[in-house]
């Protein structure tokens, strides 16, 4: 345990805590990591294979992105780790000065791969690109992400649907620890780059306390609350967040992952949590689906053919003060660019949200943004998600 | 609009189109070419891309092709297609068709021409063409032609009915030109037909010479369609017919060796649909067109591209040692169409390949990003692919353009050919 703690305490990341809501467990934070400073609470959008879908770095910085997602499991089938190390990470291979954060590559093994299979040595899994058979273990995980080097690093986790229970969860959940302390063991650059633990325990209290109590004691400069946002229903969902917040550490960063609709960001900062990540936002806007604060347009349907306002006349990204609904409806039947528009809108939204919600924190009326933004996105109250509103009287905030 | 013709150098004109748009504040170069778009959009780009693009034409192509669907619409929003599509501040040249996407035949009757947009086939009469030109309200249009001559062994007749329709087009669109108050500052430029018959040629560039018009369009010399030496020699008994001090726009020509000997040939404007057509077969344009300034120079001062279609054109042999081509790992299948001027990027010869897509080149992808790194967006799909390939090649091709002036200006435009065809 000694060496461990020693080798954290020179963990490249620094969390000061700004702002606490005095009223629910929202806080404002300043995470200092090897790239740059991350404001808190934080949406990370995903750049699945080193680009972020069509929008360049710089467009992605002009936005205020301060840290983006890369897939390990798809970098580390191509071009692969070899490739990516002599250009200086992904960093350099994607020319991007923030900061990044990589998966471990388990979770798509389990939801993209057919055929893989886990043991105790790892996940093995055939590949798609060349018919391979391919065993990740936790040590070839970070190997991969030590060759990325990304800012923080995910432990690989057996990751089990949030639907599956049984004995099959507890398992999971500790092999979950074992291969923690393997990844932590493997890391070949403790100085540079941070590895998260990720929690797991399914839907199940127990589990996840006992999980909790055991990965708190290693002392990793993170935690992400994993095995959630997997079509579980919400009252599970949010019980399983609060519990964990309600256990992690106070002066460490705290990571839900796969979350990323604007009420379940907003609930869960309520709940305590810092850090997001979805593919969402950026995926549905290569369908032609706008994020408002009130829900969402479809631009390609019809009733925008002849609207000619903005997306959002009150947003100010590139694409708001400078194109209409009318426009971007038309340019989707001949162009990419009207993808790349709809991108850097929603990206713009979902930074812009946090932005907003760290403000209210800081100013110390986040219970009043929750409010507003509830009544902003629900005209009617008896539209109010019943777990939303119960999630956010566990911590305090009723709503009107 | 004035053109000042500085000079005519082997019967290329040097010069420059002054006066351009509605305040008379742009002005253009010739040789040289137009912005691109696709429903007014350069393909993959916003406007944050295409600005990091420097000394963009001051002229953007749009087509009827991709506009006409949207008549109802644009007639409604009653600004225009500029301030529609959030353009920045262009002169607008419209014209019929798309030149990346050829139409099909066999769909022009004498009252009417037929566009493609996204939902099909849009038959447009004089009158409804000229609607829609008051409703996108361009700086200049491409008049309603029937440009159909392009298939090979097309009758003398075909032919001559092209010619004719297309006159009575101009006279019938010049007519509704001049009772449109929208198109009041608008220049109407005069489809040249003729197919490939001399006389036939002669006689529309006679006869559209004529007329009221502010430039002429020489349509229907379609790369694909025909041979470049015929080319040549028609288009420049074209430009005899022509006044000198307008401007020759020709249509569908768009590689760097026939857009040399169309200059020769007396033409002034180009599209630039050609760096889109790399991009779209995920090549990179990276033919060389840098001559040294000083001829004494020449052959001791290395050339700015290193690389063009994988051959090697000088000894840069410490640049290039890290880049040795594995034998047999080179794909064997070059993209359809393929020109000599570029190189394909799918190619696993580029997988680790760390140098800019060309040495020495300033645009955005050069400067921020590598082969290896387009290479695994072209193999992944990736939507950036795009991008970064679009504003390479735009920012190649109109390099190329601006070097073509310098040689002209420089008279070494044998140098220049030799540069660009070696």
């Amino acid at each position: 345990m000694s060496t461990k703690k020693a080798v954290c305490s020179v963990a490249p990341l620094a969390l000061r805590i700004v702002a606490e809501c005095p009223v629910s467990k929202a806080r404002a934070c300043d995470l200092r990591l090897p790239h740059c400073t991350v404001n808190t609470p934080v949406f990370m959008p995903v750049g699945t294979q080193g680009t972020m879908k069509g929008i360049t770095v710089d467009q992605l910085e002009d936005l205020g992105c301060q840290i983006c997602l890369g897939n390990t499991y798809h970098l580390g089938m191509r071009p692969g780790p070899e490739l990516i190390e002599k250009v200086n990470g992904l960093h350099g291979f994607m020319n991007w000065k923030r900061n990044l954060l990589t998966d471990s590559g388990g979770f798509q093994m389990v939801s993209l791969v057919e055929l893989s299979e886990v043991s105790e040595e790892g996940v093995r899994f055939r590949s798609p690109y060349d018919g391979k058979e391919i065993l990740l273990t936790p040590e070839q995980s970070i190997a991969i992400q030590n060759s990325l080097g990304s800012d923080i690093m995910m432990q690989l986790d057996d990751v089990v649907s949030s639907t599956v229970t049984g004995p099959r969860v507890e398992e999971a959940m500790k092999r979950s620890i074992r291969w923690l302390d393997r990844c932590i063991a493997a890391n070949k650059n403790p100085d540079r780059q941070n590895l998260f633990a990720i929690i797991q325990g399914g839907l199940n209290a127990e589990l996840r306390k006992a999980c909790l109590d055991e990965m708190t004691k290693r002392d990793v400069p993170g935690f992400a609350i994993g095995g959630l946002s997997g079509g579980e229903e919400k009252d599970d969902f949010w019980k399983m967040v609060t519990l964990s917040t309600d256990h992690l550490p106070r002066e460490k960063p705290r990571y839900l992952m796969g979350v990323g609709y604007a009420v379940d960001l907003v609930v869960c900062v309520a709940l305590g949590c810092d850090m997001f990540d979805c593919v969402f936002p950026t995926r549905t806007a290569r369908f032609g689906s706008a994020l408002v604060p009130w829900g969402s347009l479809q631009i390609k349907q019809k009733q925008f053919a002849k609207d000619f306002q903005p997306i959002d006349p009150d947003c100010q990204c590139a694409t708001c003060r400078r194109h209409s609904r009318t426009y971007l409806h038309a340019l989707f039947k001949t162009d990419t660019a009207a993808m790349h528009h709809i991108t850097i809108h929603n990206i713009a939204y979902q930074l812009t949200l946090m932005r907003s919600v760290r403000q209210s924190i800081i100013e110390q009326r986040f219970p009043e943004f929750v409010r507003q933004f509830m009544r902003r996105m629900f005209p009617l109250r008896e539209q109010y998600p019943a777990w939303a509103v119960e999630a956010l009287a566990s911590v305090n905030i009723t709503l009107d | 609009m004035k053109l000042e013709l500085s000079r005519i150098v082997q019967g290329c004109r040097l010069g420059v189109l002054t006066g351009l748009g509605k305040t008379g504040q742009h002005s253009l170069e010739i040789p040289g070419c137009l912005l691109y778009t696709r429903c007014a959009t350069v393909p993959h780009l916003t406007q944050d891309t295409l600005h990091t693009l420097n000394s963009l034409p001051s002229v953007t192509q749009i087509a009827v092709d991709t506009l006409a669907e949207h008549h109802e619409v644009l007639a409604e929003f009653k600004e225009g297609v500029r301030k529609f599509a959030g353009l920045h501040d262009t002169v607008l040249y419209c014209s019929l068709h798309d030149p990346a996407t050829p139409c099909p035949p066999g769909h022009i009757t004498n009252k009417t021409v037929s566009v493609w947009g996204s939902g099909g086939r849009i038959e447009l009469t004089a009158q409804r063409f000229m609607a829609l030109q008051t409703v996108l309200r361009p700086d200049w249009y491409q008049c309603m032609a029937d440009g159909e001559t392009w298939p090979t062994n097309t009758s003398r007749k075909r032919v001559r009915k092209a010619v004719d329709r297309t006159l009575a087009h101009l006279d019938e669109c010049l007519l509704l030109h001049h009772k449109s108050p929208e198109l009041k500052e608008a220049e109407v430029f005069g489809a040249i037909e003729g197919g490939d018959i001399l006389e036939e040629r002669v006689r529309s560039a006679r006869e559209t010479a004529k007329r009221p018009v502010g430039g002429f369009v020489l349509d229907g010399f379609r790369s694909d369609a025909m041979d470049q030496e015929v080319r040549g020699q028609l288009i420049a008994a074209v430009t005899a017919e022509l006044p000198a001090e307008k401007p020759r726009l020709l249509q569908g020509v768009g590689r760097p060796d026939e857009v040399i000997s169309c200059v020769e040939a007396g033409v002034d404007l180009f599209e630039s649909f050609f760096p889109y057509q790399v991009t779209e077969r995920g090549c990179a344009l990276c033919f060389s067109f840098t001559i040294s300034p000083d001829p004494e120079a020449a052959g001791t001062r290395r050339s700015k591209v290193l690389e063009s279609n994988g051959e090697k054109p000088d000894a840069d042999a410490d640049a290039d040692a890290a880049a040795i081509e594995v034998p047999g790992e080179s794909g064997a299948t070059s993209p359809e169409n393929m020109t000599r001027f570029e190189m394909d990027l799918k190619d696993k010869k580029y997988r680790e390949d760390f140098r800019p897509l060309v040495d020495g080149c300033t645009c955005y992808c050069c400067k921020n990003h590598n082969r290896a790194y387009v290479h695994h967006l072209l193999v992944t799909n990736e939507l950036l692919a795009g991008v970064l390939l679009m504003l390479h090649n735009t920012a190649h091709y109109l390099g190329f353009f601006s070097a073509l002036r310098g040689a002209l200006v420089s008279d070494r435009l044998q140098d220049f050919k030799k540069r660009v065809l070696q």
